[in-house]
């Protein structure tokens, strides 16, 4: 693509029709997809072959900001609507980009089961630490003590660490930043495109409206400067370590990069054991 | 319409010695949402929020230092709304 100097490098990637998008002023969204297009430049994929999926919330809202093959599912299905395509077919790479709340709560169930069969997905969950959405509710990853809308007198449930919990499930790539650190964000994106199976990236994002201002934390600029000073790069950290709390310490890096067979071949290698010459791949998909 | 306003900042050193603008910064004033995060994290302090208002009534960045500018994007991969990026200049002397 010839350089265009009055062109975003980013524009490509945008439905710029729909520009300026509805996200707040300060909130982090937008710059984990401004990273994500810089990732998507930096590792040279092939755009006809990637597909991304949302769920819903705010950040669901990504599947509608660019201009990929993309697909807004019901609030928590992001990461079955992506099983589905990548098992119809295999050779499309697709990108699951949606919320703590969609990914964690009502889609928990098929998060973990995801990272247990390494299906291979790349996941990208923008954790605000609440519902933005719906109006700032208590989600799995709220940390204790945080006031919400539905505690208005603080957090007291435990709240999911995700990094350990994916890990646990079985997730291959597991890496955790801010919207401070948006090189090494970009870095894993392209890193994750890469990677073969269950790739989980967590990106702890602000929500000025309705997160950061029940808790005084100030806008969304003072948020990045608490990232900035709080956050300490602990590549390998284990992942039971690397919780979150109200003020404290944010633990960021690559955590878990591991190899395992993934959906596909684990499928395949059964299927072979079982019926050597019986079976039979089947050719590539037709859509007529 | 999205407008463009692009600050070039080429300029040319009066003394020896004088830094030389190696990136230009292109701010789409319409988009902005004056969060603030390219004027905090610019490592080279070359923008500031200016009192001007767009459409909406955010008061865009503008160039203050451009012959600070490195040309490095930092603040084209922060912006949260895609209203401001940068491209570095080609010097021509392959220095
Ligand atoms: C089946 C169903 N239940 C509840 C909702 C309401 N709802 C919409 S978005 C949302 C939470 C979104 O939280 P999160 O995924 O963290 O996204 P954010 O807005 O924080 O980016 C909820 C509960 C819904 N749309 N559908
Ligand atoms: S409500 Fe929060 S998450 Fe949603 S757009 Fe506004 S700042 Fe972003
Ligand atoms: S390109 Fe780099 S140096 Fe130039 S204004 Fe942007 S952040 Fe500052
Ligand atoms: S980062 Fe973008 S939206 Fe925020 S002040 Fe700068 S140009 Fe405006
Ligand atoms: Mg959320």
């Amino acid at each position: 693509m010839p350089v265009d100097e009055t062109v975003n490098p980013v524009e490509p990637f945008l439905r710029s029709d729909r520009m300026p998008h509805i996200w707040c002023p300060g909130c982090g969204i937008g710059t984990t997809v401004n990273c994500f297009a810089r990732a998507l430049i930096e590792s040279k994929i092939d755009l006809q072959s990637l597909a991304l999926v949302s769920g819903i919330g705010c950040t669901g809202r990504v599947a509608g900001y660019v201009k990929l093959d993309s697909f807004h599912t019901t609030h928590g299905r992001a990461i079955p609507f992506a099983t589905g395509l990548k098992l119809a077919n295999p050779k499309l790479n697709v990108v699951v980009y949606s919320g703590d709340g969609d990914l964690a709560a009502i889609g928990g169930n098929h998060l973990i089961h995801a990272a247990r069969r390494n299906i291979d997905l790349k996941v990208i969950c923008v954790n605000n630490l609440i519902y933005a959405m719906t109006g700032g509710q208590t989600a799995p990853t709220t940390p204790g003590h945080a006031t919400t809308s539905t505690n208005p007198y603080g957090t007291f449930e435990p709240a999911f660490n995700l990094p350990h919990l994916v890990e646990a499930a079985g997730a291959v790539y597991i890496a955790r930043w801010t919207t401070f650190h948006v090189r090494q964000l970009a870095r894993s994106m392209s890193e994750a495109f890469s990677k073969k199976g269950f790739s989980f990236i967590e990106v702890i994002s602000p929500c000025p409206t309705l997160y950061q201002r029940r808790n005084k934390m100030g806008d969304g600029l003072d948020t990045m400067k608490y990232y900035k000073e709080k956050s300490k790069t602990r590549h390998g950290a284990p992942t039971n370590e690397v919780g979150l709390t109200l003020n404290g310490e944010i633990v960021v890096g690559k955590f878990v990069d591991r190899d395992r067979p993934d959906y596909e071949a684990m499928m395949r290698g059964q299927y072979v054991e079982a019926l050597g010459d019986r079976y039979v791949e089947c050719g590539e998909m037709v859509c007529s | 319409m999205l407008i463009i306003i692009t600050f070039s900042s080429g300029r040319l050193p009066f003394l020896k010695g004088d830094p030389v603008a190696k990136g230009t910064v292109h701010i789409v004033v319409e988009r902005c949402k004056a969060c603030g995060f390219c004027v905090e994290f610019c490592p080279t302090h070359v923008l500031a929020l200016s009192s001007a208002f767009n459409s909406k009534g955010y008061h865009p960045p503008h160039v203050i230092h451009p012959e600070n500018c490195s040309g490095c994007d930092l603040c084209g991969m922060y912006c949260p709304d895609f209203a401001i990026y940068s491209k570095k200049v080609n010097t021509g002397g392959g220095k």
